[in-house]
């Protein structure tokens, strides 16, 4: 509930807070959103990493209240529920009776609307697109009080902006989406060690064919510059009809208390940790049937697993590069985050398909996508990742504001050229953080 | 399936353990002073596996209109296997002292309302001589304190009211259920500022659950509130006085 909230994102930086906190409990009762003192900005779960959840000094109006279902029709699987609906709330409804998201990330800790403001992807990405591509409809309310119906055939421009749009356009406060039918709780999973970047792509190639899941843990800090080795993953929903009344056991998740000093997190810990993770599995493919959870959301295993970086933060880039004959701006990335000794646990390497999304700013488009965390060192970091932008912005690619706290304005209009047709679509009213400062506004 | 009647069906508390019973196929008959949000509880109660909801719309202070709603439910339900009771208002201290109108308005809400439904309903059940009554009482009616004393008493009197009713109907097996949350996290506390004592309204609506299934008699949730309080009735009264609470 709202009140109990840390007004924070999952990186935990940059530390802002909002001035005014407004729970949003009943979507039929809203408070007017156009005499509120200050800029607004939603706010669900927090699990956007950066600051484009995060409106400093402004008004957080808090959305977890709208967290109930309207309706669902068992015929064709749309699904109709209030935006603050969990992903993990629909996962508990709707597995058991055979019905599964359209596009999961790695966390099932994300509300519905906070998946379109950012127009996620999940593992799927080269099946099934973005998140955006399974929205029906949805309602947006104006500050002006105006409650657009937003559609493909309605107020489309307003569909296509609040798509991706970074909560800027408005309140979503219901959505309809198209949940997709399953036999079962289970995946069929394989995982395949591999030893080199073509070996990934080799594998993607082949995969993305055979499989409707795929990702992969890289590791980047071994060997020598641009050496990357890891495990591909891939994943088909099980169809034995003999495992549909069978559910998973439900394990608790494990919380971390307290803040660890974040020295735990050194070179030579992240070196130790991927080093062990690369030989945990001996056989170079491993063949598995296990629960949608730990495939989908290995980390929701541990709650508040942020604070293991301790209580400066950290930061999360994720990037995308477009494909290319030589991928030499994908091995560029790897060198500069391999000498500079920095870099993670978690690598995750994905290619994302040609699936056009109906989103206006949308993130993803044909590459390869790699995101890594950053204990955050202060400038040190934020110069590597500037290098970084470099690269990508070289490369025709783009960084992800979901996990952004620092791009600069030159990067943010490379990345994303249609932001200007997109900013006609901003609520006057509204604004966040990371608007402000890719904008140069100071609304 | 089980047939419930709930009163204050928009209550963040009632909804959460509307949803356990939702889940095992049960019929509704939702009340509350809103349409709007009775409208969007019965759709969630729907998707979430009730097999029928109703809703209706009354102020639950306007006792003359109690009559037509009970008649109402039971023409839906058939018979009620149970009532949950969970219509309130924290009342704000410092306003009650300052006003007598708004002190009684309190009580209306807290208690004579609940009483003056308890008194039919306790009839019904006595005479199909099945069923439960739950009613959310508070840990604040186990002892007066200064900050919070009409809210409190209020409760109390509910607390008593319910320990002689139950007396009364478990000789026609009829169970009575008297809730005692802590501090939740819920609209109603959304002036307070949180501490470790809140709890989140899911966990406080499992315990709701499990006692009206059981027809446990008195339920402190979370359960350690009951020691809390079991401490707090110890204290003497000259240094209760001085307790900052
Ligand atoms: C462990 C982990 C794994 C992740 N994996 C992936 C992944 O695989 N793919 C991926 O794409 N992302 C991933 N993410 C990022 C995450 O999916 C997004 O940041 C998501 O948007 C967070 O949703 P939230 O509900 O927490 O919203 P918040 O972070 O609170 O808000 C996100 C944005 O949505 C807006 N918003 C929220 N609710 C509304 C509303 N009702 N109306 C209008 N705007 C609203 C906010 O203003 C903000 O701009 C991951 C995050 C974590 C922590
Ligand atoms: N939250 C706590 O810490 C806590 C602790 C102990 C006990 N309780 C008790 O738990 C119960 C539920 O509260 P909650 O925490 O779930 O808070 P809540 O979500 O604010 O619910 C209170 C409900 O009471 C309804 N209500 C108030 N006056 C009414 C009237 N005259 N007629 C009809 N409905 C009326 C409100 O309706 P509207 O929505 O129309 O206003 C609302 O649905 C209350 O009895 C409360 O005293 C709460």
């Amino acid at each position: 509930m709202a009140s109990r909230t840390k007004y924070e994102s999952w990186g935990r930086y940059p530390a802002v807070v909002p001035r005014v906190i407004v729970p949003i409990q009943w979507r039929n009762d809203l408070p007017d959103l156009a005499s509120l003192p200050a800029s607004i900005l939603p706010y669900a779960y927090g699990r956007s990493y950066g600051d484009s959840c995060l409106n400093a000094g402004g008004v957080a109006l808090d959305v977890k209240g709208l967290r109930r279902f309207i309706h669902f029709d068992a015929e064709t699987g749309l699904l109709q529920c209030e935006a603050g609906v969990l992903l993990a709330d629909i996962l508990d409804q709707f597995v058991p009776r055979g019905w599964f998201l359209p596009v999961s990330p790695g966390t099932k800790y994300v509300s519905v609307g906070g998946a379109i403001a950012n127009d996620i992807h999940g593992k799927n990405h080269h099946r099934a697109g973005t998140f955006g591509r399974h929205i029906t409809r949805f309602e947006l309310v104006r500050s002006s009080g105006e409650r657009l119906l937003c559609s493909p055939d309605e107020h489309t421009e307003f569909y296509r902006a609040t798509i991706g749009g970074l909560g800027l356009t408005g309140l979503i406060t219901w959505v309809e989406m198209r949940l997709k039918p399953i036999t079962n709780a289970y995946i069929d999973e394989e995982q395949i060690r591999f030893g080199s970047l073509d070996e990934f792509l080799a594998l993607t190639a082949e995969s993305d064919v055979t499989h409707e899941y795929t990702m992969s843990w890289a590791d980047c800090l071994f060997g020598g510059e641009g050496y990357v080795r890891g495990h591909f993953i891939r994943g088909n929903h099980n169809s034995s009809p003999e495992l549909a009344d069978q559910p998973p056991p439900r394990k608790p998740s494990i919380g971390l208390p307290v803040d660890l000093p974040g020295a735990l997190l050194n070179t030579w810990a992240v070196k130790a940790f991927n080093t062990a993770y690369y030989h945990r599995q001996r056989a170079r493919l491993v063949r598995k049937v296990i629960p949608y959870e730990p495939f989908f959301y290995p980390l929701d295993a541990i709650t508040n697993w942020n604070r293991m970086y301790g209580a400066r933060g950290f930061l999360q880039y994720q990037c995308v590069v477009p494909f290319d004959h030589d991928n030499a701006a994908i091995k560029e990335i790897f060198t500069r985050i391999t000498r500079s000794g920095e870099g993670s646990f978690l690598v995750v390497l994905k290619t994302f398909g040609d699936l056009p999304s109906p989103g206006m700013l949308s993130f993803p488009r044909p590459g390869i996508t790699l995101a890594l965390d950053f204990p955050f060192h202060g400038a040190r970091t934020l110069q590597l990742l500037e290098t970084l932008d470099g690269v990508v912005r070289a490369s025709g690619g783009a960084v992800y504001p979901a996990k952004d706290a620092r791009m600069s304005v030159e990067s943010f209009e490379a990345f994303f050229p249609q932001w200007r047709a997109f900013a006609c679509h901003v609520d006057p009213r509204f604004s966040s953080s990371f608007w402000r400062r890719v904008t140069r506004t100071t609304r | 399936m089980a047939t419930i009647l709930i009163i204050g069906a928009t209550s963040t508390i009632a909804h959460a353990t509307a949803r356990h019973f939702a889940a095992e196929g049960a019929r509704f008959f939702l009340v509350g002073r809103s349409a709007s949000k009775l409208d969007a509880v019965r759709d969630d109660l729907r998707v979430c596996g009730a097999t029928d909801a109703e809703t209706y719309a009354l102020d639950l202070t306007d006792l003359d209109k109690h009559p037509a709603m009970l008649d109402a439910a039971t023409a839906a339900l058939g018979t009620l296997d149970m009532v949950l009771i969970a219509h309130g208002s924290l009342s704000d201290q410092a306003a009650c002292e300052a006003s007598v109108a708004r002190t009684m308005e309190e009580w209306a809400t807290n208690c004579t309302s609940v009483i003056a439904l308890l008194t039919p309903l306790a009839n019904q059940f006595e005479r199909q001589r099945h069923g439960t009554i739950a009613v959310i009482s508070s840990v604040a009616g186990d002892r007066g304190r200064k900050s919070l004393y009409v809210y409190g008493a209020a409760k109390a009197a509910l607390t008593t009211f319910l320990e002689g009713l139950r007396g009364r109907l478990s000789a026609a097996g009829v169970a009575v259920v008297t809730i005692k949350p802590g501090f939740v996290d819920t609209p109603m506390t959304a002036h307070v500022p949180k501490n470790f004592l809140f709890t989140p309204p899911e966990r406080v609506a499992q315990d709701i659950h499990r006692a009206m299934t059981r027809g446990t008699a008195v339920v402190y949730t979370p359960w350690f509130w009951r020691y809390v309080m079991l401490l707090l009735r110890a204290v003497p009264d000259p240094i209760f006085r001085k307790l900052p609470i």
